[in-house]
């Protein structure tokens, strides 16, 4: 088991060697284990910005206008919501590539309390045009994330998590893009669309379902956007039900992209199990998922209602 | 200077103020108080110190400039098209549904046009990038950076000065037009930038001061920075009249900055121009 935030770490690593003019920044961040490896790596190729994410987000922006790859790590709580204007003025309205890295992201920033546990983000960043949105469910997701997002036109924003999160994806094989999602379980009863440590949840969910008579079919969708959007609404026809697990605000994040297109184009039941336009408090992140509801239980629970109402 | 240097120059910083009420006029908007300050600044900046390519915009060891004050847009698009970066007839597009000419600069549109803007306070952090990136590369290219007096109250500016001079080598010259004015007035009475030389100094920037329409003393203040640039960044204070050049703007009497002009002032400011400087203009009417 291994954090998201360490799966990027492996990832970069890998993009760096490949690619020269991939330069990190970072808002004081030598404290996160990533850090060290791509120093005594790629000296001189990463920057320590201090505790200034504008002047973090404006130095990527000239960095990317100089024909670099700047990939920039910081708190997700800070980066999104302090940065908002520079990463909107000098990222995502001229489309420069960039990949924002968002750690601790969620309720893994736990014990720090509410004003670091970041469940804004995903609405923050799919709302801009030109971003692209991923939220990789478990270590090798989010080292493929990497080359993913570098393969990506624009900005993509990674949200990452620092607590350990167990495998989930399995097939290391898949031919996976952003945009596309990842199908870990077929069936043809239910639809889950999930992402982050919420795709956990949901196979676990979908194990007690299928005990109960009901197949559900488990689509990891780490791309929130671009959102797999005919892999979910070809999923949908088969089910004529749908429910979302993410660990993010209800408002705006995966599940109204998903009810979204479902709505427009094939109107079926889509329950949502996510944070109830809350903040959180100080807590482990295991205790914390627990008491805001974001377990298999509230899947299961979600899942059984929207099958009783499913439109086929 | 030489006479027919500060001659060719003045003639240069005509054209471009007859556009800019021209492109404004035409569009009925655009902010041309502050476009008006920063006209013989940009006028030598293009002329005399850049090392640009207007047939090869994106020529990748060309100097950068960062707009920050990038309301002033109409000054830079005006300079631009004198320059040869793309066709005059464009400014007469200025803000018109699918012109390449934005009412704040959108870089991919407008050749010539280096940064992102629009919201101001983000020319330096970019500008800390660009020279990063140049020095990556090894080129040898400057990055300057045109604030207004206005914006150094964003914050951000600030955050990003601080990080300046600890970015190794590399050459950032940022140029502050100080008109005195922002949106709602004087910039003292709404929030004091001052002390500024002090300020910028005590954020290790080496300070030179210019009169912001005096072609002397502009070449001396970039000769001075530019010779400096190599023990850090500098930063050029240029006093500057809001509006020079257009009375009714000078005055403030254009009341809200952005305050439409109208065929009537717009021939007013044109005649002033033309007055002024005995006509060495081309005489073009619109």
């Amino acid at each position: 088991m291994k954090s998201t935030l360490e799966g990027f770490g492996e990832g970069l690593l890998e993009a760096a060697r490949e690619r020269k003019d991939l330069i990190l920044l970072h808002a004081d961040m030598d404290a996160v284990p990533i850090i060290d490896p791509f120093v005594s790596n790629f000296p001189g190729r990463a920057i320590n910005c201090g505790v200034s994410e504008q002047d973090m987000i404006m130095t990527a922006a000239g960095l990317a206008l100089g024909g670099k790859t700047p990939v920039v790590l910081s708190w997700s709580a800070f980066l999104t919501t302090r940065a908002f204007d520079q990463i909107r003025t000098c990222l995502a309205i001229p489309g420069l590539q960039a990949i924002l890295a968002g750690t601790h992201a969620g309720l893994s920033a736990g014990e720090e309390g509410v004003s670091h546990q970041m469940n804004q983000d995903i609405a923050l960043m799919r709302s801009l045009p030109n971003m692209s949105v991923l939220v990789p469910a478990d270590a090798a997701s989010s080292s493929e994330s990497v080359s993913l997002s570098l393969d990506h036109p624009g900005p993509v924003y990674l949200r990452l998590g620092a607590d350990r999160v167990p495998d989930t994806c399995t097939d290391r094989n898949a031919d996976v893009r952003a945009g596309s999602g990842r199908l870990l379980r077929e069936g043809d009863g239910i639809t889950i669309c999930a992402c982050g440590i919420m795709v956990h949840e949901a196979l676990k969910a979908a194990e007690i379902l299928s005990q109960q008579g009901i197949s559900a079919e488990v689509i990891d969708c780490f791309s929130i956007k671009p959102l797999p959007s005919q892999q979910i609404l070809a999923s949908l026809r088969r089910t004529g039900c749908c429910v979302v697990a993410e660990e993010h605000n209800l408002i705006g994040g995966l599940g109204e992209a998903v009810a979204s297109l479902s709505a427009s184009e094939n109107p079926v039941p889509v329950r949502c199990v996510a944070i109830s336009d809350r903040y959180g408090q100080s807590g482990a992140p295991r205790e914390l998922q627990e008491y805001y509801g974001l377990t298999f239980r509230e899947i299961v629970g979600e899942s059984a209602q929207a099958w009783s109402m499913r439109r086929r | 200077m030489k006479t027919a240097e500060r001659r060719e120059l003045e003639g240069l910083a005509l054209e471009v103020r007859k556009d800019i009420v021209r492109m404004t006029g035409v569009a009925r908007s655009g902010n041309i108080g502050s476009s008006l300050s920063l006209v013989d600044i940009l006028v030598y900046l293009y002329w005399k110190v850049l090392r640009i390519r207007p047939e090869e915009p994106h020529w990748p060891a060309r100097d950068r400039v960062v707009l920050s004050k990038s309301h002033a847009c109409p000054a830079l698009y005006a300079v631009l098209a004198n320059r040869g970066f793309f066709d005059r007839s464009e400014l007469w597009n200025f803000r018109r549904l699918g012109a390449m000419l934005q009412g704040h600069p959108e870089m991919v549109r407008t050749p010539g046009v280096d940064a992102p803007g629009g919201s101001v306070g983000m020319g330096i952090g970019i500008a800390n990038g660009l020279m990063l990136a140049s020095g990556f590369d090894g080129l040898d290219s400057r990055v300057f950076c045109i604030l207004g007096d206005g914006e150094l109250q964003e914050g951000s500016i600030w955050e990003s000065a601080m990080k300046t001079p600890d970015l190794g080598s590399g050459k950032i010259i940022a140029l502050v037009d100080m008109n005195g004015m922002q949106m709602n007035g004087p910039v003292k009475d709404i929030r004091n930038i001052e002390p500024l030389r002090e300020k910028f100094e005590s954020f290790r920037w080496t300070v030179v001061e210019a009169d912001g329409h005096d072609f002397d003393d502009l070449e001396g203040a970039f000769a001075l920075a530019l010779k400096r640039a190599d023990e850090g960044p500098s930063v050029i204070l240029a006093r500057t009249v809001p509006g020079k050049g257009f009375s009714l703007a000078e005055k403030g009497l254009l009341g809200y900055p952005s305050s439409p002009m109208n065929r009537e002032r717009m021939e007013q400011a044109l005649r002033e121009m033309e007055s002024a400087t005995g006509g060495t203009g081309k005489g073009e009417d619109l």
